[in-house]
């Protein structure tokens, strides 16, 4: 910081007449778009398949389990942990260590775990067996092969 | 409303370990170690583990046959997923406090007093968080409450170790003569900023315990160690001395620096791990807003090999005007790589520092400015960050970091990045 001084600096004498400044500024031309105050950011997946996100977790799905319910091998789903397991809904379930994928069955005191394929049994929980629902399948992402 | 403060500390138990066993349900009960980079030591050992007596920091090879014999299973260090899974039980936490100190990747301070009573009270609200954290993202935590930050990591040691506070202790919930009870059974090395370095001068002085601790005269613990423990002693008598740091102060000098996976003799290796650095380095340096007016660069042998020769050496670099541009620094560190190396040795380690940080708002103009690249040079920085972070770190680095990085840190263990990559997310059937 410096301090100020009382007497006036004293003009040197060569001082040019004039001062050329180049400012530089960008105007564009044409007519402003008439949507530009519509302008919105676009579609975000995240926004429409997370709605939770500290809770949300993705898996790769391998088998044909659940193809009923249009899950198809390679697929990925969106696990939401903060949504409590209901009947009826897909689940990621943990059974002997081992991740699976299947609809969850709770009536009249049963509770299993359906395949949605014919050729794959449904696993039951007798009473005192523990289920272990990792996390509720809340969306399923799927990419096409396309080759152009 | 009460208006003593509330502070609560919510740590993740062993938290590497339980980040793997989130997405590894068949390692439930299995002991685990995570080890250091370079799988050099354990750095997280789950409570299997611990019963077998294996210490914080025991080298892995020291370990083999007891690893052997219990089955313990070793990871190397998944930093990608520990900070993730960190992030998230961050964001959990913000729900319930909006004053949080993220203290480190696996402790968070909050403050609580004015909120606690939406929840039924300070411990009702500890056992709510333990619960969302566990439910939402599958990680065990426990809770410590009490007036100071001192006292609130004291609450979280009890939670954690005591089974009657079941994974939540409100310190000032119990009787006075409770607290003090606990206190006399505790070890004074266990106070957060003791530790085992001071704790054997202070059992000279015949302080063992949290309690003798709490009861030492504040004016004898300043004049044998200064004003931190007078402060720590204060705490201990609930008296807040320490605030919430809501915002990391800026670091005063970034360092990045590794070992390599094995001994490294061409400069061109060096040359690539030191740029590596670099980007990293200086990719944290913009995020903090900060410019820096040196580059210290060094390379080290491996000094657990006396009978190798030895060339440790560093050197510093001085830039022309501060910057915070990869490419200039890369340039700087380079230049002083080059002075420091020499040929016929066995490198072990190489690291940088980037020192004399300033705020890049404040920083002078020099003689040799030119604005013109100064602009070009931010546009350039900051379109790479954006890349990196949107395509993930490295995507876009220098050409001097290199394309093979064969000097790179070992880690043959590492599980999957199950929470970032689409390749690696974890499999269900």
């Amino acid at each position: 910081m410096q301090t100020l001084t009382q007497t006036p600096v004293k003009m040197p004498v060569d001082t040019p007449a004039c001062e050329v400044r180049l400012i530089s500024h960008r105007i564009s031309a044409g007519f402003p778009s008439p949507a530009s105050d519509y302008v919105e950011d676009g579609l975000d997946l995240n926004d429409y398949l997370v709605r939770n996100k500290p809770a949300t977790f993705m898996f790769t799905v391998k088998g044909d389990s659940m193809t009923g319910a249009s899950i198809e091998d390679g697929d990925k789903v969106v696990v939401d942990r903060s949504q409590a397991p209901q009947h009826n809904d897909i689940v990621v379930a943990v059974v002997d260590s081992e991740y699976t994928i299947k609809r969850l069955f709770m009536r009249d005191g049963e509770v299993e775990l359906r395949p949605e394929n014919p050729s794959y049994k449904a696993i039951c929980f007798a009473e005192g067996r523990e289920l272990q629902v990792w996390g509720v399948v809340v969306g399923v992402v799927r990419r096409y092969p396309v080759k152009r | 409303m009460n208006a003593t403060p509330q502070f609560a500390l919510v740590d993740v138990n062993n938290f590497y370990v339980s980040c793997e066993r989130v997405f590894q349900p068949a390692l439930a009960h299995t002991p685990i170690v995570v080890l250091s980079n370079n799988d050099g030591c354990a750095v997280a050992r789950s409570n299997e583990v611990k019963a077998l007596g294996v210490k914080m920091g025991v080298p892995w090879f020291k370990m083999k046959d007891l690893a052997e014999k219990h089955d313990i299973r070793a990871f190397s260090s998944n930093y990608t997923l520990y900070g993730d899974m960190s992030n998230r039980v961050a964001l959990v936490l913000r729900d319930f406090s909006p004053e949080i100190e993220i203290y480190s990747i696996d402790e968070a301070f909050l403050r609580i007093e004015t909120v606690a009573h939406l929840y039924g009270g300070a411990l009702a609200m500890g056992e709510q968080i333990r619960h969302r954290v566990k439910q939402w993202t599958g990680l065990p935590v426990c809770v410590g409450v009490a007036p100071t930050k001192t006292l609130a990591k004291l609450a979280n040691y009890m939670a954690k170790k005591r089974a009657e506070f079941n994974g939540v202790c409100d310190l000032h919930a119990l009787s006075r003569p409770e607290r003090l009870g606990y206190m006399a059974d505790i070890d004074a090395g266990e106070v957060w900023g003791v530790g085992p370095r001071l704790a054997p001068r202070l059992k000279e002085m015949g302080i063992q315990s949290v309690l003798d601790l709490r009861n030492a005269s504040p004016k004898t613990l300043r004049s044998h160690f200064g004003v931190v423990m007078e402060r720590v002693c204060s705490e201990l008598r609930g008296i807040a001395c320490l605030e919430l740091e809501q915002v990391a102060p800026s670091k005063q000098q970034i360092m990045s620096s590794r070992s390599f996976g094995h001994s490294v003799e061409a400069l061109e290796d060096l040359r690539e791990a030191v740029a590596t650095y670099v980007d990293r380095a200086a990719e944290k340096l913009r995020e903090q807003g900060s410019v820096c007016a040196a580059v210290h660069v060094f390379v080290q042998c491996n000094r657990f090999r006396p009978e190798e020769p030895q060339n440790n050496t560093g050197t510093t670099v001085a830039l022309v005007a501060p910057s915070d541009d990869t490419l200039a620094l890369t340039a700087a560190a380079l230049h002083g790589l080059r002075s420091i190396y020499r040929p016929g040795f066995r490198y072990k380690k190489t690291g940088i520092m980037l020192t004399l940080l300033s705020d890049k708002g404040v920083q002078q103009g020099s003689l040799f400015d030119a604005p013109v690249e100064h602009a070009r040079s931010a546009a350039v920085m900051s379109a790479m960050d954006q890349v990196n972070r949107l395509y993930g770190r490295g995507m876009l680095r220098t050409g001097a970091s290199g394309t093979q990085q064969r000097w790179s840190m070992r880690s043959e263990n590492r599980s999957p990045r199950f929470t970032t990559r689409w390749d690696e997310l974890p499999v269900v059937r």
